[in-house]
Parts: C-alpha cells; sequence; structure tokens
C-alpha cells in the first residue's frame, strides 16, 4: 500500500474530468457525450436512472470500456486507458455494480488479488486482511471462501479490495444496494476519511437520504447525457435531486386503505429449514397472509428471509413443518405445481433463478407458461410473440425489440419484466424478494404501484425487503426476522421505525 | 503352466516399477493440461503436442546427440505448436472444444510426417535409468523408486515447482482466478490474455516432455502412433485430480498401474481381454466424477468456473 500523496498545491485541481464521452453496444448508445467533473478530496455523486449510463461511463474511466470519442483526464493528464491495469496504474480502482469475485477464494486471496506479494504467505496475508477489516471496522472473516458469503459479506469484501488498493480515485458503483443502513453509514465515513485524506470518491446510488448524507457534489446524467454537472449536494434537497434524474416531479406513494381481513390464502406453519452451509435458517417459522392484503417481512440480511422465501417458493427442502396454499399442502410439492395452484415468485436474484440471461425477451416472457402457447409439441411463436407484447406494453419494459437478448436489458426493465410475468400468471398469492433492489425512483415507484394494485385486487402479497422505507410505505402488517425467527410483529400505524429497527437488530421493546 | 508359481514377485516388481514409469510420463502431460484449465483453457490437444514432443525430442536427440538437448527441444516444440490453441481459443475467443480437437489431428499428422524418416532408427541417445547406489540396491523398493528414468524425478520436481507456483504466488493466484472469474481477474489489473496463453504454452511444454519420455525413455525410437490414446488419458486424469495437482499425482501412479496391466494379465493369471483392461482409466474417471458430483451438491464444482469460456472484455 502506497503512504499518504503529498498534495501538490500547482496541480490540477480536478482529480477526474471526462470530457465528451461517447460509448455505444449494439444497439444502444450507452455514453452521448457525457460530462463529468470531480474535485480533488471530494465525494462526488453520479446520478441517474436505470440505464442511464451511469455504470458504462464509470467503467470507461476505470479502462474496462474504450470509449469511441471524448477524453478521460485523471489528475490533470490525459490518459487513454488500453485495460484495467492501466487505470489502476494511474490511480484509479474501481468497485464494480456487479460483484468481481472469485467465488471459490477465500476472502484474504480476493483482497490481495491485485496487489500480492510475489511469494504468498497466506498467513501473513490473512493477519494483514484482518487488520484492515478491523480498521475500518468491516466485518468479515479473511479466512472463509467467498460463495459461503451473504451479498452484504461481499460487499464488504469489495470494499476491503478497494482500501487494500489505496487508489487515488476510488469509484463506488452503487455499494449500498445490499447494506443495511448502518454498514451504509459505516461506509459513508469511510469515504469521507479518505476525502479528508486528499483522495477522491465518485459515489453511485439510487438513495438520495445517502447521497445527500455522504456526498459533496452531484452530477445528474439522463439518457446517456449530462443534464446537471456538479451541483452543491448541500443546496438541494431530496425530491429536487429527484426530479433532476427523472426529468419531470416524482408522486409519491400513497398508502393503501386498509382491508377487512378476509379468507387466509398462504399459511406457513412450524417451518424450520437449513441454509447453504447446513446450519439451521429457519427455526419454527409461523405466518399467514390474507386476501387483500401485503406482509412484509423486515430483517437484516442473513436472518433467514432467503431461505423462507426459497421454501415457500419450493426451491429448498423444509426439515419440518408445513407451506399450505388455500388449505392445499404445497410443502413438497414442485416449483410447477406451486404455479399452477397460484403461486408466483419474484426471486431475489433476477437473473440466476428469474431469467435467463442469453435468451430473448420473448422466450424470457414464456419461459413460466410455454404451455400454453404451443402447438403440439412446438412453441406457437406468434402466440407467444403476442403474449410477450402485452407484458413489454402492460408494464412499460423498455426494449429495443422483442428479440433482444435480455443481457442487454437495464436491471429496471429487467426486473419490469419478471413481476409482469408472474404478474400476468393471475396468481392468488405472490412471493417478492427484494423486488425494488437496485432500481431507480421511478422503478421503484412502478413496482411498488403494481404491488399494491395486486393486493387491491384481492392478492395476497409476501413482500421479503431490506429496505425499511419500502415496508413501512406499502405493507399491512410487517414481521421481522432475526436469527430465523419471526422476533416481532407490527400492524398498520403501529409500525414505527425505531421499534422496527430495534426488533431487527434481535432486541424487540 | 502355473507350477509352483506361488506369487510372482519379479512380475509385480516389473508391474509396480512400469507404473511409475508410465505414471510419470503422463503426469507430465496431465499437469501441462491441469495449468492450462486452471487458467480456463481447455486443451483438448494433449494428443497432438505429446507426439510432437516425442517425435521432436527424439530427431533433436539423434541430430546433437545428447538426449538432454532433445528434451530441451521437446519443450520448445510443444510450446510452440501449443501456440495455434493460444492464437484460436485465447487471442481470437473461439470454440475451444473445436481448436483443441484440430491441433490434436494436425499435431499427430504433423508429428507422422516429420518422423519418417526417422522411423525404425535404433537410437543410440537414449536416457539411462539412474544408479543411485545403496538405495538403488534395496530389495523391491530399490527397483521400483531408484531405478527410473531420470524424467520420472523430473517429473516429480516439476510437480513440486507447479503445486508451489500455483497456490503460493501472485502469479499463480492471478492465473486461477483467470480461470475462476475472467473479469474478476481483468479489473484486478491482470492481463486473462497473458495469463491464458502463457499457461497454455506452459501446458504444451509439459505435455511434449510426456511424449518425449515415451520416445527417449520408455521405448526409445520413433514408431508412427507410439502416444498411442495417452494424450486422452491425461485429459481423463485431470478431471480424475479434480484439478488439483496432488490428487492429480496420485491418479497418475493408479492410471500408471492401468496403462502398465494390459500387457501383463497373462503373469498374473488376470481373466478378460487385456483390452477390457486398458479402459481401466477412463472407468476410474467415471466413476470419480459420479462420485464427485454427488459428494459435492450444494458446493462449488472442482472444475475451474471459466474453464472453456473466452475472455471478452465489453461483454457481458
Ligand atoms: N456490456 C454491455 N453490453 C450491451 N449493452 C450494455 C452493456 N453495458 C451497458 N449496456 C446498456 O447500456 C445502457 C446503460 O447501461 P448502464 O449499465 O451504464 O446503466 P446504469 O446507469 O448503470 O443503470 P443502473 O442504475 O441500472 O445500474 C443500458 O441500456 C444497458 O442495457
Ligand atoms: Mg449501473
Amino acid at each position: 500500500m502506497d503512504a499518504d500523496p503529498l498534495v501538490d498545491p500547482l496541480a490540477d485541481p480536478l482529480a477526474v474530468e471526462l470530457i465528451g464521452i461517447h460509448k455505444r453496444f449494439p444497439g444502444v448508445v450507452a455514453n452521448a457525450g457525457t460530462e463529468l467533473k470531480v474535485k480533488r478530496g471530494s465525494i462526488h455523486a453520479v446520478l441517474g436512472e436505470n440505464g442511464a449510463g451511469k455504470s458504462t461511463l464509470m467503467n470507461v474511466l476505470a479502462g474496462v470500456y474504450r470509449p469511441e470519442a471524448g477524453e478521460v483526464r485523471v489528475l490533470g493528464a490525459r490518459r487513454v486507458f488500453a485495460s484495467p491495469s492501466a487505470a489502476l496504474a494511474a490511480g484509479v480502482g474501481m468497485v464494480h455494480q456487479e460483484f468481481r469475485l472469485v467465488p471459490t477464494f477465500t476472502v484474504a486471496e480476493n483482497v490481495v488479488l491485485g496487489a500480492a506479494t510475489r511469494v504468498l504467505h497466506m498467513g501473513t496475508v490473512e493477519k494483514q486482511v484482518a487488520d484492515l477489516a478491523q480498521r475500518f471496522s468491516l466485518d468479515v472473516d479473511p479466512q472463509r471462501q467467498v460463495w459461503q458469503l451473504s451479498m452484504g459479506e461481499r460487499q464488504r469484501v469489495e470494499i476491503l479490495k478497494a482500501l487494500w488498493r489505496a487508489a487515488e480515485i476510488l469509484i463506488l458503483d452503487e455499494p449500498t444496494a445490499v447494506l443495511t443502513p448502518q454498514e451504509a453509514d459505516e461506509l459513508g465515513s469511510i469515504i469521507r476519511q479518505m476525502a479528508n485524506d486528499g483522495r477522491s470518491v465518485i459515489f453511485i446510488s439510487h438513495k438520495l437520504h445517502e447521497v445527500k448524507q455522504y456526498c459533496d457534489e452531484a452530477t445528474v446524467l439522463r439518457g446517456g447525457k449530462t443534464v446537471a454537472s456538479s451541483l452543491k449536494v448541500e443546496d438541494l434537497t431530496s425530491p429536487q435531486l429527484a426530479e433532476l434524474m427523472v426529468g419531470d416531479a416524482t408522486h409519491t406513494i400513497r398508502r393503501p386503505e386498509p382491508t377487512q381481513a378476509c379468507a387466509t390464502l398462504l399459511m406457513v406453519e412450524n417451518l424450520h429449514a437449513l441454509n447453504n452451509r447446513k446450519l439451521p435458517a429457519l427455526r419454527d417459522v409461523s405466518l399467514s397472509v390474507h386476501e387483500g392484503e401485503i406482509v412484509g417481512i423486515a430483517g437484516v440480511a442473513g436472518n433467514g428471509q432467503r431461505e423462507l422465501a426459497d421454501v415457500i417458493a419450493g426451491l429448498r427442502n423444509a426439515l419440518s413443518g408445513s407451506v399450505r396454499l388455500f388449505d392445499r399442502d404445497i410443502t413438497n410439492a414442485s416449483a410447477r405445481q406451486r404455479f399452477r395452484a397460484g403461486l408466483s415468485y419474484i426471486p431475489e436474484d433476477r437473473v440466476g433463478v428469474g431469467l435467463a440471461v442469453q435468451l430473448s425477451i420473448t422466450d424470457n416472457a414464456i419461459l413460466r407458461s410455454y404451455r400454453q402457447h404451443r402447438r403440439g409439441p412446438l412453441i406457437a411463436t406468434d402466440r407467444a410473440k403476442a403474449f410477450c407484447a402485452e407484458i413489454v406494453s402492460a408494464f412499460k419494459v423498455r426494449a429495443g425489440s422483442l428479440d433482444q437478448r435480455i443481457a442487454e436489458l437495464s436491471g429496471g426493465n429487467l426486473q419490469r419484466l419478471l413481476v409482469g410475468r408472474e404478474l400476468t400468471a393471475e396468481p392468488s398469492v405472490i412471493v417478492a424478494s427484494q423486488p425494488t433492489r437496485g432500481l431507480d425512483v421511478q422503478g421503484v415507484t412502478a413496482i411498488q404501484e403494481l404491488l399494491i394494485d395486486a393486493r387491491n385486487r384481492g392478492l395476497g402479497v409476501l413482500l421479503i425487503s431490506e429496505d425499511l422505507d419500502e415496508l413501512l410505505a406499502i405493507s399491512d402488517r410487517i414481521l421481522v426476522m432475526h436469527g430465523g425467527r419471526i422476533a416481532a410483529q407490527y400492524v398498520g400505524v403501529d409500525a414505527n421505525r425505531s421499534a422496527i429497527g430495534l426488533a431487527m437488530a434481535g432486541e424487540p421493546a | 503352466m502355473i507350477v509352483g508359481l506361488a506369487f510372482p514377485e519379479t512380475a509385480l516388481i516389473g508391474l509396480l516399477f512400469a507404473a511409475i514409469q508410465f505414471g510419470a510420463m503422463i503426469y507430465l502431460a496431465s499437469l501441462g493440461e491441469l495449468i492450462a484449465e486452471r487458467a480456463g483453457v481447455l486443451n483438448l490437444g494433449v494428443e497432438g503436442m505429446m507426439a510432437m514432443g516425442a517425435v521432436g525430442g527424439f530427431v533433436f536427440a539423434i541430430e546433437t546427440g545428447s538426449p538432454w538437448l532433445g528434451l530441451l527441444a521437446a519443450s520448445i516444440v510443444g510450446a510452440l505448436v501449443a501456440m495455434i490453441h493460444g492464437l484460436f481459443a485465447v487471442v481470437l475467443g473461439a470454440n475451444q472444444v473445436v481448436s483443441g480437437l484440430a491441433l490434436t489431428i494436425f499435431g499427430v499428422g504433423l508429428a507422422n510426417f516429420w518422423g519418417t524418416d526417422y522411423e525404425g532408427l535404433r537410437p543410440d541417445v537414449q536416457f539411462v535409468d539412474v544408479d543411485l547406489g545403496p538405495l538403488s540396491d534395496i530389495a523391491w523398493i530399490g527397483r521400483i523408486f531408484f531405478q527410473q528414468s531420470p524424467l520420472a524425478y523430473l517429473a516429480l520436481a516439476l510437480g513440486c515447482v507447479a503445486w508451489f507456483g500455483l497456490n503460493r504466488t501472485r502469479g499463480g493466484l492471478a492465473l486461477r482466478a483467470a480461470g475462476e472469474s475472467a473479469a474478476t481477474a481483468d479489473t484486478a489489473g491482470h492481463s486473462v490474455v497473458g495469463l491464458r496463453l502463457f499457461a497454455v504454452a506452459i501446458g504444451g511444454a509439459l505435455a511434449a516432455l510426456g511424449g518425449a519420455y515415451l520416445s527417449l525413455s520408455i521405448s526409445p525410437g520413433w514408431t508412427v502412433g507410439v502416444v498411442a490414446g495417452r494424450g486422452w488419458i491425461a485429459v481423463a486424469l485431470v478431471i480424475f485430480g479434480a484439478w488439483k495437482v496432488r490428487r492429480v499425482a496420485l491418479g497418475a501412479f493408479l492410471f500408471g498401474l492401468a496403462m502398465a496391466l494390459p500387457s501383463r494379465t497373462e503373469s498374473f493369471d488376470l481373466p478378460w481381454h487385456p483390452i477390457l483392461w486398458s479402459m481401466l482409466p477412463y472407468l476410474l474417471t467415471i466413476a470419480v466424477m459420479i462420485a464427485g458430483a454427488l459428494i459435492l451438491r450444494n458446493r462449488p464444482a472442482d472444475a475451474p468456473a471459466a474453464l472453456g469460456v473466452p475472455f471478452r472484455r465489453e461483454e457481458r
């Protein structure tokens, strides 16, 4: 690791200057003359809707993408990066939106991958990584292999990697999407410390309160263009930022009117299950979801929420206990039988479990219901296309053509497609796991409105989310999970942030 | 016929000696394939590279009069031939299976052509088995372990070097990262193409050493078809050994035993035709794969995750 740099007063006051960056991918222009100026020793937010071109611009700065046109200046010098290693050598480090970790390596190996001594003494390396983790209070065991870690822990490893390299300019692309509020604040103080040391940080997030809290300046992108640059964050309110991002004033979600308790749709009783490490993840979980009700599940990541969703959806076996849908026992039913019985599932891992990224939009749209779109043993392509077109227009999926590979869609549009597919099946119960994670303000509102809409039509919704504001905004009831149990329950108006926060930490009032 | 043959002692010593001999030969080739695969490149050209090593080593040994120079030349030839695969599969991102198979066909053909004038020559240059004095004189053990060709000890030494290199050095860490998640290695500042080309070249050199072991030590001389499918056994052995240097070494001994058995079925009075016995390495591999699949449920597989996947930086 390098020593602190001497700040040269004569040097350019800008750490990064991107001028007229153009970058296109087959079928999309991701950056169309984008500009960015980041001052030395500051924390600079880059904002924009899903697909605005934020990650693309950052990948250009980090040497991953080569722009077709435009100039990159780093610390006052013009640069043309041929590879990430050239950018690293010039002092630019990046934490990518999709993790860049080797699952079969240990945490320590991942951290030192880019900058290690020629011969590795794993004991020493683990010690150094543990020290670094402790210094920045990032709790993670250097000896564990990454595939065993939760998403939040993996994010911490990514941050450790960046700290290990001690880059002069650090890009953080949505680092807080999988962190708890406390962990996000911890990260906020780490980057403030770095800025005070004279380093520069570029911070991307869809959570405007984080931008207000941690950042000095903000640049807003829309459709690949810079629409506002280097705004002073303290002069702006969150609604003003949101308006700049989407181009019109956003409306807030109306909390649904409470409904009379009606028939029970989903009934989970005394459920026990193991996690991937064969340790108990669910301990005696019981809950029910009624007609016309959104039941929110709150909790810090890794307290059994994921396993609960898996067991209900049929992706994980229960050790004991039962899951009933309309009085029908589906504990041991296959995923297809559950779907036929009226259960829809929006998984947390949308590209691994929910959608097949290498297939077209149409193929993904009919993945659940292909049996209804066939002619004899063959797929009836015309009917499948018509069905897909309906989903795409009803749920406002922004796509080039129906035959496009979905790998080319932005995160928000993927999620709309997935939610659209699951709702079009006319289920009676929807299990939605982190349905708005990583979405922009508009995307979040759209998905939340779809869920409220479903509820108003009499569906039961089980909403698993780490975003407390979301749960408070739209659930009728909130259950808090802690250590694999339902630790507390709050109904509508009783629910308040601090009580739930305490229950999430395992100390119900 | 089997009068008074209580225990075929000399036959057993001969079998174990041959097991180590064949095992060391196959280990060299497997080690090379292992290194390439750990970097994410499947190279099915082992058979062709071994053939090139066998003929190249023999030709250069005859021309220079030194088996050691022949060996050196074989490894250079192997690395060069492997670079054909490197160009297509790594640099241009072509399908690795197709490119590797093409390399086998090309390598075997070119080796046969190159060797025409040398076929059937009795070489006066070949590796002589070592004599370690008192060690070599120990009953049983001396003959089995301490009278092998120098190449057997070279194989062992290279195995140690490979283990250390892969597991204890920065370069090895980067190489393994390129095979598990190329984008991660790339964004960490390593050159994925460079690492993979290096691994393929080393793989070619080691496969060629395995070939030269055949033509300079096990059955000195060059004849068409001397490699006889052992390149494929080397590929199977990597799977058998779960892509691990030490487990491949253990497997090499078992495979060596299986390769030494078919020609000795009579001395041990074994049932079935020798050809059935020569299927043993493949059966072992399949058995290990099934066992592995049963044990490994819910865990990442042993195979490098990015094995066979070309790396293109801007694609997602
Ligand atoms: N490697 C790629 N190949 C093809 N298209 C891409 C690639 N990367 C990005 N795109 C496309 O470029 C556009 C901009 O994407 P980008 O990832 O930069 O958006 P973003 O602002 O980071 O959005 P999000 O908030 O969802 O992360 C999108 O339409 C996306 O589909
Ligand atoms: Mg992005």
